[in-house]
C-alpha cells in the first residue's frame, strides 16, 4: 500500500473529469497552435533558403519582381514573359557575373514543368541522377523525385508534353520526349521538375511551323552568380533599355515572408490568448478543487501532513494538466502538420516531413510547464495556510 | 498520559477567554467530555491535539509537553500519537477506502501493510468495501473506516469528536462498540467528546463541560 503525492495528484485530477478535460483540451489547443506555427515558418524558410542558396540575381522579362523570383526560383508562378537569347547571353558574359544559368520552358507533363536549362542547373543545386544518365540530346529528359513517384515515369519511358504549365488540353503530340535517367531527391525545386535542354524546348515550339531564327531565340530567365558585389548596382543600369529586368531572390523572399508574417502574428496572438484561457483554466480548476476539498486538505494536516506537503500536492496537479496539455498539444501540432504537407504538396509540390522537436519547441513547452505550475502554486498558497481547526469546526 | 492544567483560549486578540477544566486521563483509560452546543467541545478537542494554541495552561500526551513544539513539529507528533475520529467521517474522495487508510502512514513517512489494512476493516465489518469510493459507504460505514483510519498507525491516543451524533441508536451502539474494542486491543487511550446523552451511561470515566462565554 504504496502512497506517493504524485498518485494522489493523479487520482485527484481524475476525480474532476469535466475540468480536467476541459485545461488539458485548451492548453493542447494552444500550445499545438503555436507549435504548428513555428513548423510552419521553420520549413517554409528552410524551403525557401534552400532554393535560392548562392543565387544572386535573376534575370527575366519585365514584371513584379516578386513573380519572377517565384516562377523561377520556386516554379510556382507563372513566368513574367520571355527575353531574348542574345540580350541574355550579354548579361551573362558581364565581368561582375560569374556564372549565368539559363532556363526555358513553357510546357508541361501532367502538371509538372518541363525546364530546359544546362547541366550547371542541376550542378548548382548538387544533384545527382539516381538512375540513368545525363541529358546529352534534345528530347532527352531527367525527371525529379516527386514527378517520378507522381506520374509513374521511368526510365526509357516515352510521353508528350502539353502546352502551357498547368492543364494538358494542349498536347503536343507531334514531339516525343525520353526518359533517360532520374534524379535523386535533392529537397530542392528540382525534385518537382523534368529537366531537358533549352533547344528540345526551342524545337518543341518550332515545331508549330513558326521556325525561330537564331537572333530572336528566347529563354524565359536566367540564374545569375555574382563576381563582384557591384553587379547589383551596375546590371540593372546595363538592361534598362531591354525588356529585361533583375531581382534579387533573398530581397524579394524577405518581402514576401514580411507579409505572410502579419498572418502568422495575428496566429501567434490567437494562440497565445488560447494558451493564456488555458492557464486560466488550470489556475480555476486546481483553486475549484482547492475548495471543494479544504476539509480534505485540513484532515491530511491532522493526520500528520505537513503544509509542505499540501503545496506539493496543488502544484504537481497544475503540474499534470500543463505536461499533459502540452504533449496532448505536440502531437496535435504533428499532426496538423502532417495534413498541411498532404494538402501543399499537391498545391505547392514541397515536401513538409520533417515533424521532429524542435528546440524552440522545448523552450515553448517548459514555458507552458512553468506558467502552469505558477497557476497552481496561487492555490497552492492558500493549501498552506488553511486554518486546520476552523475549517475542520466549519465542516460539522 | 493525557494532562492537561489551567487550560484556556481566545479565538481573537479581543474576544472572551475559554477557560476549560484541568482533564486527566491515565495510559490505556477511557474518558467521555460531555457537554452541550457552544461549550467549547470541539475548540478543547482541537487543543488537545494541538491543531489551536492555548493562550495559557498547558497539554501534555506521553509526557510531551505540545506547547513546547513548534508547529511542525506537532504535526509530526499528532499524526504519529493521535488518532481522530470525527463526527463526520470526511475522506480523500479520489482514492479507494483502503488507499484513505494508507494516507496516516504515507503522511508520517511509513508505509502501510496491505493485509494490516484488510485486517482492519475485515475486524471492523467492512473489508469487502476496501476497493470503494468512500461515498459509496452508507453513514455508519463511514464512520467504521473513520475509525479504522484513527487507529491504523497505532495511535497511542484516540480522541473521537461527536462520533456517534449522525447515526441512529443500532448504528451508535455498534459503532461505539467497536471503537471501544478496538481502541483497547490496539492500547490506546480514549477520548470522547460528545453531546449525546447516549453514550453517558457507557463510560464510568466522565467530565461534564460546561457552558461559558462569561459576561465581557
Amino acid at each position: 500500500m504504496k502512497l506517493n503525492w504524485l498518485y494522489i495528484a493523479w487520482r485527484n485530477v481524475g476525480l474532476k473529469k469535466l475540468q480536467t478535460t476541459l485545461s488539458l483540451v485548451l492548453l493542447a489547443f494552444g500550445v499545438g497552435l503555436v507549435s504548428l506555427l513555428m513548423l510552419c515558418e521553420k520549413q517554409l524558410s528552410e524551403t525557401f533558403d534552400r532554393n535560392i542558396e548562392d543565387i544572386d540575381l535573376v534575370l527575366g522579362a519585365k514584371g513584379s519582381p516578386l513573380q519572377l523570383i517565384l516562377a523561377n526560383v520556386y516554379h510556382v508562378d507563372a513566368p513574367t514573359g520571355n527575353i531574348r537569347l542574345s540580350d541574355a547571353e550579354k548579361v551573362m558574359r558581364h565581368p561582375y557575373i560569374a556564372e549565368g544559368i539559363p532556363l526555358a520552358y513553357g510546357d508541361n507533363y501532367r502538371g509538372y514543368r518541363i525546364v530546359g536549362s544546362t547541366e550547371a542547373y542541376t550542378g548548382h543545386y548538387g544533384a545527382t541522377v539516381a538512375e540513368g544518365r545525363e541529358v546529352e540530346g534534345s528530347f532527352e529528359v531527367l525527371v525529379g523525385d516527386k514527378v517520378a513517384e507522381a506520374t509513374g515515369l521511368k526510365v526509357g519511358d516515352e510521353f508528350f508534353s502539353a502546352h502551357g504549365l498547368q492543364d494538358e488540353t494542349d498536347v503536343h503530340a507531334d514531339k516525343v520526349f525520353r526518359v533517360v535517367g532520374r534524379l535523386e531527391p535533392s529537397g530542392t525545386v528540382l525534385d518537382q521538375l523534368l529537366l531537358c535542354t533549352i533547344s528540345t524546348i526551342w524545337e518543341v515550339h518550332e515545331g508549330h511551323g513558326e521556325a525561330v531564327a537564331p537572333e530572336d531565340r528566347e529563354i524565359t530567365a536566367v540564374l545569375l552568380k555574382k563576381r563582384n558585389p557591384l553587379a547589383v548596382l551596375t546590371i540593372p543600369n546595363t538592361i534598362r533599355d531591354t525588356n529585361m529586368q533583375v531581382a534579387l531572390p533573398s530581397i524579394e523572399i524577405n518581402r514576401l515572408t514580411q507579409n505572410f508574417g502579419i498572418g502568422m502574428n495575428t496566429l501567434r496572438a490567437i494562440a497565445l490568448l488560447i494558451m493564456l484561457i488555458s492557464f486560466a483554466s488550470i489556475f480555476i480548476s486546481v483553486y475549484d478543487n482547492l475548495l471543494a476539498r479544504r476539509y480534505e486538505l485540513a484532515l491530511m494536516r491532522t493526520m500528520g501532513g505537513s503544509r509542505g506537503g499540501l503545496f506539493l500536492l496543488l502544484l504537481l496537479e497544475g503540474g499534470l494538466l500543463s505536461i499533459g496539455g502540452s504533449l496532448f498539444g505536440l502531437v496535435l501540432s504533428r499532426l496538423g502538420l502532417v495534413a498541411l504537407a498532404k494538402l501543399l504538396e499537391d498545391k505547392f509540390r514541397y515536401d513538409w516531413s520533417n515533424i521532429s522537436l524542435m528546440p524552440e519547441e522545448t523552450v515553448l513547452i517548459g514555458l507552458a510547464i512553468f506558467v502552469g505550475l505558477i497557476a497552481a502554486s496561487i492555490p497552492g498558497i492558500s493549501a498552506v495556510r488553511i486554518d486546520t481547526s476552523r475549517t475542520l469546526s466549519e465542516a460539522q | 498520559m493525557l494532562r492537561t492544567t489551567n487550560l484556556a483560549f481566545r479565538y481573537e486578540e479581543d474576544s472572551p477567554l475559554l477557560t476549560f477544566p484541568d482533564v486527566e486521563c491515565p495510559a490505556l483509560g477511557q474518558l467521555l467530555l460531555l457537554g452541550e452546543s457552544g461549550c467549547g467541545k470541539t475548540t478543547l478537542l482541537h487543543l488537545l491535539c494541538g491543531m489551536l494554541q492555548p493562550a495559557q495552561g498547558t497539554v501534555q500526551i506521553n509526557g510531551q509537553a505540545l506547547d513546547r513544539m513548534n508547529e511542525a513539529e506537532r504535526d509530526a507528533f499528532r499524526g504519529q500519537n493521535v488518532g481522530i475520529v470525527f463526527q463526520k467521517s470526511h475522506f480523500l474522495q479520489s482514492l479507494t477506502v483502503l488507499e484513505n487508510l494508507a494516507m496516516p502512514a504515507f503522511l508520517n513517512g511509513a508505509t502501510l501493510d496491505k493485509h494490516e489494512g484488510i485486517h482492519m476493516l475485515e475486524q471492523l465489518g467492512i473489508a469487502h468495501k476496501a476497493h470503494s469510493r468512500p461515498r459509496d459507504l452508507s453513514t455508519g460505514e463511514q464512520q467504521r473506516a473513520g475509525i479504522a483510519r484513527a487507529l491504523i498507525h497505532r495511535p497511542s491516543l484516540v480522541l473521537a469528536d461527536e462520533p456517534t451524533s449522525a447515526l441512529d441508536d443500532g448504528s451508535t451502539e455498534a459503532v461505539i462498540g467497536l471503537l471501544e474494542a478496538q481502541v483497547s486491543a490496539a492500547g490506546a487511550t480514549l477520548v470522547i467528546v460528545t453531546h449525546d446523552q447516549r453514550l453517558k451511561d457507557r463510560f464510568e470515566n466522565r467530565l461534564v463541560l460546561t457552558a461559558q462565554y462569561p459576561s465581557v
